[in-house]
């Protein structure tokens, strides 16, 4: 007897196996191999590998560099969702295409437009050679494509959840007698706490993991403009693998605590995050 | 402490949603905005709470020019259709909101905000309700969380925007007698919105009948029931049934 649902399990099954295995293969596997790579030769290679100067300076450089972009994009982010979902204007779904503008440029292009304006020989190149500014081949460079590159992330994660949200209660809270920076701390931001939360984790995983805008921006000197992926790249083509893996590791390792961070947040505050959807 | 609304205009775009709206509410008065959907009842109703300026047109309140004053200053009591209920606080949370955004100096102590909460609740018979979350109320509750979160500004008017749309019939009943009874309690000028034209007549000392942007008739149930005066008035009062209650 063939029951209706027989027909679901086998295909429930066959989807179950699909997923797994395109997972295990094309994620768990290259991260595996990233991690074992990195200890070919005993963890206390892989340690020494972290400790050079070279890669203490890379480390370094990605932490500032983010420690910039992303509070900048937090404050960008937020300002374009809140204008974009709680007001009314012309040209309103342009600036919603712009935002999206860096997920649908190469990172490549969005570093070269930099040079192009900051470079030696690009618009502002002459001005600032005679100012003694450096932008290109330096940290603001970096920052600037960091920043274009990750633009998206926060304002993408708010954009559909303050739509969705209205401004009835911002203008409930009005009503109420308060002001809108009182509006803003006291109701706006806790409606978007979490949503804000992920897109800076997923904000900040980016901005340390960028290679294509910043490469382009960077200039790849070594102990001073190299990011941690620049500096992976560097030692890989050495042929130095285990260095390279090491610092592998580490980004990988950021990406693991970012989705771990994420899972406890979703997890812990489920029902905080469910409330704060429409009821 | 009258309020005096003069010839109203509003434009959306092209679209004029108030063609000159003008009525007078006594102090203390219940009053009704009846008219059909899109009439411009809420966008009347934002303009005295501030949420919207009218192109042209005055309004006055206890002598004050009150598209002068901000919402924020207006202490104009309103409550939204779909309530607005602070989703991220409870209850009690919701109808401290407004005592506790005041300025420091008029700003009540904690001990009395809370007090001044549980009042409120047993007012709006919500007692011990105070710690859930908007989520784990019923539309009514919902709708007397919001009412009371109002009332706790002291509000100089009650703006109420179709407040019991969401609510079955018998709910609907029972909330606008003890609406009308709480109101006259507290003797707060009360602006009603409605397309309900038995809840409007059942309530109000007064009706505005709204069409198109326009006040056609605006006068006590009985008034408009004996006289109509346009045709629409008329045919919106028949239309929707006008058995005597
Ligand atoms: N922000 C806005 N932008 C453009 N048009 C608007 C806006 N707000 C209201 N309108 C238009 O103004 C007219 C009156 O709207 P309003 O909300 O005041 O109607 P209403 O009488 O409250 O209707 P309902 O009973 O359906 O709530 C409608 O035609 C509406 O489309
Ligand atoms: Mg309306």
């Amino acid at each position: 007897m063939r029951r209706p649902t027989d027909d679901s399990i086998l295909t429930r099954g066959l989807l179950i196996a699909i997923t797994i295995g395109f997972i295990g293969i094309f994620l768990l596997l290259p991260l595996l191999t990233v991690f074992t790579s990195a200890l070919a030769n005993g963890l206390q290679a892989a340690l020494d590998a972290l400790r050079d100067p070279d890669a203490i300076s890379a480390i370094k450089l990605t932490l500032i560099v983010a420690a910039i972009a992303v509070p900048l994009n937090l404050v960008f982010g937020v300002c374009a969702a809140w204008l974009v979902s709680k007001y009314d204007f012309r040209g309103k779904s342009l600036l919603i295409s712009l935002i999206d503008l860096p997920f649908s440029v190469s990172p490549v292009v969005s570093g070269l437009i930099y040079v192009l304006m900051f470079g030696l020989q690009g618009w502002l190149g002459p001005w600032l050679r005679d100012h003694d500014i450096r932008i290109i081949f330096a940290l603001p460079g970096i920052v600037l494509a960091t920043i274009f590159v990750t633009f998206p992330f926060i304002a993408r994660e708010l954009i559909p959840l303050m739509t969705d949200q209205g401004r009835d209660e911002e203008e409930a809270a009005v009503t109420l007698g308060a002001s809108g920076l009182q509006t803003f701390l006291r109701v706006t931001l806790p409606n978007i706490k979490w949503a804000l939360l992920y897109g800076v984790l997923l904000c900040n995983a980016r901005a340390m993991g960028e290679f294509g805008a910043v490469s382009v921006v960077s200039g790849h000197i070594r102990g001073l403009t190299n990011t941690m992926p620049l500096h992976v790249e560097v030692l890989y083509n050495d042929y130095q693998y285990v260095g390279a893996f090491a610092v592998a590791s580490l980004l990988a390792l950021l990406a693991l605590v970012t989705l771990t961070f994420k899972s406890l947040l979703e997890w812990r505050y489920a029902d905080e995050i469910a409330a704060t959807h429409r009821h | 402490m009258s309020l005096v609304v003069d010839s109203i205009t509003k434009r959306f775009g092209r679209f004029a949603a108030l063609k000159g709206a003008s009525f007078t509410v006594p102090q203390g008065a219940f009053v009704a905005l009846l008219g059909p959907s899109g009439s411009g009842k809420t966008t009347l109703l934002r303009i005295l709470g501030g949420l919207e300026f009218p192109d042209d047109g005055a309004v006055r309140f206890a002598d004050m020019n009150w598209l002068g004053v901000p919402a924020r200053e207006r202490r104009a009591g309103f409550v939204f259709q779909q309530y607005a209920l602070f989703r991220h606080m409870t209850v009690a949370q919701n109808i401290a909101f407004g005592p506790s955004v005041r300025p420091r100096r008029e700003r009540p102590s904690r001990k009395e905000i809370a007090h001044r909460v549980e009042e409120l609740l047993h007012l709006v018979q919500l007692d011990g309700l105070g710690g859930r979350y908007p989520s784990q109320l019923s539309g009514g509750q919902r709708q007397r969380v919001a009412l009371a979160r109002a009332l706790a500004i002291e509000p100089r008017m009650l703006l109420l925007d179709e407040p019991f749309g969401a609510l079955d019939a018998k709910v609907r009943k029972d909330l606008r007698i003890w609406l009308r009874a709480l109101q006259e309690r507290l003797g707060i000028t009360t602006i009603f919105v409605t397309h309900d034209q038995e809840e409007a007549f059942a309530i109000a000392d007064l009706v505005a009948v709204m069409n198109a942007g326009v006040i056609e008739q605006y006068g006590t149930p009985q008034d408009l029931r004996r006289a109509p005066r346009t045709p629409f008035v008329a045919e919106f009062l028949e239309q929707t049934g006008s058995a005597p209650n």
